[in-house]
């Protein structure tokens, strides 16, 4: 009883300090100087831009991570080709290379003086310091989020049902849309969620490809960052307190679709365990 | 419209393994039949390739008048019914069986009268609402056929129906399936690798071993005479006796007689049944008992005489008043049994009647 009580305050307390308390601290040293200060670092237009900056970079970047990770665990998952184990493994690749030598790795490739830089420049093209290279930054540091999510499960569940649909009269569309991507949403969505987690406060890649120029290629972190550097450490928290809500807004989306469709949820979690 | 499935000369190999060789096939209109065989004789293959699955290496296979050997399956009106039922785990019962009807783009009200009159059928009603993992295996069962029943096929395909079920329910479920066919007449072929499931639901039962066709009959019929000594053994235990025939009495290699059968002399394998094998007692037996165990109604007796071993059967009843028990000595006597050429030709009836009168007066 003793140690069991122990366990459960030292957890407890664990979380409270590395988890709780920061949480706090951000809100309440953006709230220091009163909401109005709080108001306008907001309304602020570099910090405006930030926020489009961000929530565009994510609306590109989950779309086109959601269809990459589709694609990739519909064909891992339903068929056998040559390079099949090499595709499973440059899918962890951004895991394991750190986000600045990412960014770095753009750069090389489509910065000035980089392998593809020359052609871009003729064509009047920018990526490097631009929209373009924070999205492709964004893209390869999350790439992983969707399809680790999607992959194993799409083995898991294998081909059956697939083929039960077609004995049934169902077309290749009809298969995808109503058997395939339906037993994999759960995956997805939660493949989302981190993917879309991350590509919002993704900072080392994007820090090295964006400009930042404040006001135009500046995203939510890099703005954090740029402010508390300028000693506005009020200004600085209250952007981060932005950040801190949209997790804060993830957990509870989670937590209430999973209380909606617990019914099929708790399906799904005994038939794994059976 | 004609039903029946017609599989003419159809092969199927994998990686340079041939797992359907030249397999030639009828299934009637509106009868049940039943594929027959041990794992790895191809039996689900050919089911996978009547549903359009798979496709054959070479052959044809008709469904009715059309030739389905090119046909994509959603247009071969085929249901079938997977081992593991492959339900969809995101969907509801009702979902599941509404799918065929949905993808016609079936009207709403249609739907849910059909799908309700399938649930009816397989006595779901109340579980409409349920997943396919808060079931158990024998209502993901009747899920599963009411599903593949939805899609109103022309012929009904199962694979291994009953192998995920436990004894009781695998009983049960055997009896309403042959009371639903009794009732649809819808052309219906089922895998099974149990003999005793092929036989109490089958009309007629088609043996496979190694991609070929065995045997192919009546479940009587085959019991009564197996075309060779794999039918022989498949459809239950048998005592295998290398033997030879001299003078149209066969003896045992171990030096006892058999019976007396119509063949050219020269070795043969005998196959007997242990139902076939009566222990009599006899102060003077060759053989003796080593072993008795009663299981509910029936006895098995298992004997030895010298090197020679045999396994008999007999009710508990005939056991009681046989007045058998272990240790003690009998005399055999064979009521029944199977003789095979040497290179497996035959079947010839092992004639035991002489023999039999000869000991009883002895």
């Amino acid at each position: 009883m003793a140690s069991r009580f122990l366990l459960i305050v030292t957890a407890m307390a664990f979380m409270a300090v590395f988890l709780l308390l920061p949480l706090i601290s951000v809100f309440a040293e953006a709230l220091s100087a009163g909401l109005g200060a709080y108001a306008s670092a907001i309304v602020d237009p570099n910090v405006q831009s930030a926020i489009w900056l961000t929530l565009i970079i994510a609306a590109i970047t989950v779309p086109a991570n959601l269809i990459f990770g589709v694609c990739a665990s519909w064909c891992i998952a339903r068929f056998k080709f040559w390079g099949r184990d090499l595709l499973i493994t440059l899918i962890d690749l951004p895991f394991s290379i750190s986000p600045v030598v990412a960014g770095l790795l753009e750069v090389l490739l489509f910065g000035l003086n980089g392998l593809l830089g020359n052609w871009l420049s003729d064509h009047n093209i920018q990526i490097i310091f631009a929209l373009p290279g924070m999205v492709l930054a964004t893209i390869f540091v999350t790439f992983p989020f969707v399809a680790r999510e999607v992959i194993p499960l799409a083995q898991e569940q294998g081909n059956d049902e697939e083929e039960a649909a077609v004995t049934l009269g169902a077309s290749g569309l009809q298969i995808f849309w109503r058997v395939s991507l339906p037993k994999l949403r759960w995956g997805l969505f939660y493949g989302v969620l981190l993917c879309n987690a991350r590509a919002m406060g993704e900072f080392g890649a994007v820090s090295v490809v964006s400009g930042k120029v404040f006001g135009e290629t500046d995203t939510l972190s890099l703005a954090v960052e740029s402010l508390y550097g300028s000693y506005e450490i009020q200004a600085a928290f209250a952007v981060a307190s932005l950040l801190a809500m949209l997790a804060l807004v993830t957990l509870v989306l989670k937590a209430v679709l999973e209380w909606l469709h617990r019914d099929e949820l708790n399906a799904v979690k005994r038939k794994r365990t059976a | 419209m004609s039903t029946e499935i017609t599989i003419s000369h159809v092969s199927r190999g994998f990686n340079g393994h041939i797992v359907l060789d030249d397999v030639n096939l009828t299934v009637r209109e509106g009868e049940l039949l039943a594929l027959l065989g041990p794992s790895g004789s191809g039996k689900t293959t050919l089911l996978r390739l009547i549903a359009g699955l798979d496709q054959p290496d070479s052959g044809s296979i008709a469904i009715g008048q059309d030739d389905a050997t090119s046909r994509h399956p959603k247009e071969r009106g085929v249901g079938f019914v997977f081992q593991h039922y492959a339900l969809f785990r995101h969907m509801t019962v009702f979902e599941n069986i509404a799918f065929p009807l949905r993808i016609r783009k079936a009207r709403k009200a249609e739907i849910k009268a059909k799908v309700e009159e399938l649930l009816k059928l397989i006595q779901l009603e109340t579980l409409a609402g349920r997943y396919p993992a808060q079931l158990s295996g024998g209502q993901r069962q009747r899920v599963a056929l009411a599903r593949a029943l939805a899609s109103q096929p022309r012929v009904l395909l199962l694979d291994e129906p009953f192998g995920a079920l436990d004894a009781v329910v695998r009983r049960d479920l055997r009896r309403w399936l042959r009371h639903l066919h009794e009732e649809m007449h819808i052309t219906t072929l089922f895998v099974t690798h149990d003999q005793e499931e092929a036989f109490d639901l089958a009309d007629r039962v088609v043996i496979m071993k190694d991609g070929k066709i065995c045997q192919e009959g009546t479940p009587i019929d085959i019991y009564r005479g197996p075309a060779n000594p794999f039918v022989h053994e498949f459809l239950g235990e048998s005592n295998h006796l290398p033997a030879h025939v001299a003078g149209g009495v066969v003896l045992a290699d171990a030096g006892f007689p058999l019976g007396s059968a119509a063949l050219p002399d020269g070795p043969v394998q005998a196959y007997i049944r242990p139902h076939h094998v009566v222990p009599v007692p006899a102060a003077q037996g060759a053989w003796s008992i080593v072993r008795i165990a009663a299981t509910g109604a029936q006895a098995r007796i298992s004997l030895t005489r010298g090197g020679t071993t045999l396994e008999a059967a007999m009710t508990a009843d005939e056991l009681l008043e046989a007045g058998l028990h272990a240790g003690g000595a009998v005399e055999v006597m064979f009521t029944g049994g199977t003789i095979f050429g040497p290179d497996g030709a035959g079947p010839v009836r092992l004639n035991t009647q002489a023999l039999a009168h000869k000991l009883k007066a002895g």
